[in-house]
């Protein structure tokens, strides 16, 4: 199994100062698959990812990318496939959203290369699909919360990564943009892609995840399809919550029930 | 921009405390004829355009680089003590008397008090400190250079010796001959040469460290990178010319815009537009009437502080 994953995490621990913030946790993604990672606030998750894209080095364990340890694969070549949507993300320049997402094309060009129509084409398109391609000339400060976040995902697919690690990539978004955010993510998956999600929304997460992961102080509690990670006793122990569902599996007290009307 | 440069770099050799055919001199040149005007333009016209040119493009090329790294718009050449160190260095060599009795001293001294200061900024620092450490630092290193400086001062064995550094720390390069362009030139080179390929990082930088790791940038070489570039290209260059400030500062401020606020390509225009500022700021101080020389580091601080100013009171104007 370990031989197919795109990406492992193979018992890694991170800790800062005394302080254990992950201890031997282990991960694998598999070709097509979104896994989400779930779990409390400050059990880990954001770490985790950070681990997997290389901005954190594991205190030990290691990182697998295409079965090659992730430290020994070259920095530009390492971000050609792993696309990173950070929480928030600020810009320090107020410069447009078209090159922000444009930014995203930096780890296919040499230090001295231009951007070649194809690169213009892919982000073009880029907008395109994000729908924001009425948006490219506005600077990037000046847009709201959910806008930037789309503008961001946007950064991340621009990058045509065979892999996109997203952190709560919903949480500034309203209904109908976190649906198209997740449509978006999932058709990743479903080009032969994959994706790990940090997601707070069980619902999204049991909709739209292949896998979950639920992490509770920096350690794996349950991994698995939605339906045997989303149980009563996990709840409780990760989230000290108990759900009302009478009458109905836990599960359907998780579903989605409203879906888009059309284009927003 | 760069017809603009290359005019004023022409009308940098018409201006004087005296007009002379510039033409005529040239042509005597061309024509290995010793006459004193031909002289003027070789032994004081032009080695005065060549260092502002390339001083100011330093500096200019320097600031640009430097808020692009640390992503600040406040941060200029001088903060990881580039010029600080390079103006003590200088100061050590006019207090000792070695600057008068040997003329690469003064230069050397700039160099390795550039060099110096940085790499003290770099460990205070620590290999992978954050922006506002780096700063911090910056700002401890610089003030300890400038009370050192002071500290010469004070015990400076002569009244000629404190003239020579203040006169120094003002900055000008009026009295500058060929081999001090020559001097300053390898250092300013191989700064630029660091800093040319580093465009695409500091575009990578735009939404913050994290994001330009993901995008492939190994932020702890770009920043050596930067730095070593900065201490090698400004220290050369300010050992030169003394202090000028303001100009890395101001520069890409006024040309941000113009590249649409892009890190990268800020770097060659902000290059251009120093060199500009500092053209246009010393054929300024020599239409002053003679016998009232302002030095032209004087000149840029007195334009630069209240422009400065102006762009703060706009970019707030700009954010509500």
């Amino acid at each position: 199994m370990a031989d197919l994953s795109l990406l492992a995490a193979d018992r890694v621990s991170l800790r800062l100062g005394d302080r254990t913030i992950l201890s031997s946790l282990s991960l694998e993604l598999h070709a097509g698959e979104m896994l989400g990672l779930i779990g409390p606030n400050g059990a880990g998750k954001s770490s985790l990812l950070k681990i997997l894209t290389g901005i954190h080095n594991p205190s030990s364990g290691q990182v697998t990318l295409h079965g090659s340890p992730l430290q020994q694969i070259d920095d530009r070549q390492r971000a050609r496939q792993l696309g990173y949507l950070a929480q928030a993300g600020t810009a320090h320049w107020p410069i447009s959203v078209e090159r922000v997402v444009a930014l995203g094309r930096i780890p296919h060009l040499g230090n001295w290369q231009q951007a070649t129509p194809a690169d213009r084409a892919i982000v073009a398109e880029t907008l395109r699909q994000t729908g924001l391609a009425e948006l490219a000339a506005r600077p990037f400060p000046t847009l709201s919360g959910g806008e930037k976040a789309r503008v961001l995902l946007a950064r991340a697919l621009a990058v045509q990564p065979t892999i996109i690690l997203a952190d709560e990539p919903v949480a500034a978004l309203d209904l109908s943009h976190q649906l198209e955010v997740m449509e978006l993510l999932r058709a990743q998956c479903d080009n032969g892609g994959a994706v790990v999600v940090v997601l707070h929304d069980l619902r999204l997460a049991v909709h739209y995840c292949d896998r979950l992961q639920l992490l509770l102080a920096g350690e794996t509690l349950a991994v698995g399809d939605p339906g045997s990670v989303i149980n009563d006793e996990n709840l409780q122990r990760a989230f000290s919550v108990r759900v009302r569902h009478s009458g109905q599996s836990l599960l359907d007290a998780f579903a989605l029930s409203w879906t888009r009307s059309g284009q927003s | 921009m760069s017809i603009l440069l290359l005019l004023l770099f022409c009308a940098s050799l018409f201006f004087g405390s005296r007009p002379i055919p510039v033409l005529q001199a040239a042509l005597d040149v061309a024509r290995r004829a010793d006459t004193v005007v031909a002289l003027i333009l070789t032994e004081v016209r032009l080695p005065r355009a060549l260092i502002a040119l390339f001083a100011g493009a330093t500096l200019g090329l320097c600031g640009a680089a430097m808020q692009g790294l640390l992503r600040n718009p406040l941060a200029s050449p001088g903060l990881v003590g580039s010029a600080s160190g390079a103006a003590l260095g200088a100061a050590v060599m006019l207090y000792s008397g070695l600057a008068a009795s040997f003329w690469l001293a003064l230069p050397a001294g700039g160099v390795a008090g550039a060099l110096s200061a940085t790499l003290l900024v770099y460990l205070l620092a620590g290999r992978s400190a954050g922006t506002a450490t780096l700063i911090l630092a910056g700002v401890a290193v610089n003030s300890l250079a400038l009370s050192l400086i002071s500290l010469l001062i004070n015990l400076a064995p002569s009244p000629y010796a404190v003239r020579e550094i203040v006169l120094w720390m003002l900055g000008s390069i009026a009295n500058n001959s060929l081999d001090d362009f020559w001097l300053m030139l390898p250092g300013t080179l191989l700064g630029w040469l660091l800093l040319a390929g580093s465009g695409r990082s500091l575009d990578a930088l735009t939404l913050g460290e994290e994001s330009a790791r993901t995008l492939g940038v190994a932020i702890d070489r770009l920043r050596w990178r930067v730095f070593a570039a900065v201490a090698l290209a400004v220290g050369s260059a300010v050992s030169v010319t003394g202090a000028i400030g303001f100009i890395g500062l101001v520069t890409p401020h006024l040309l941000r815009p113009l590249v649409g606020h892009q890190p990268g390509k800020l770097l060659t225009v902000s290059a251009l537009g120093g060199a500009i500022l500092l053209l246009c700021a010393d054929i300024a101080v020599r239409l002053f009437p003679a016998g009232t020389e302002i030095k032209v580091g004087v000149l840029t601080s007195l334009i630069g502080a209240p422009f400065f100013l102006y762009l703060i009171m706009k970019s707030r104007r700009w954010q509500t």
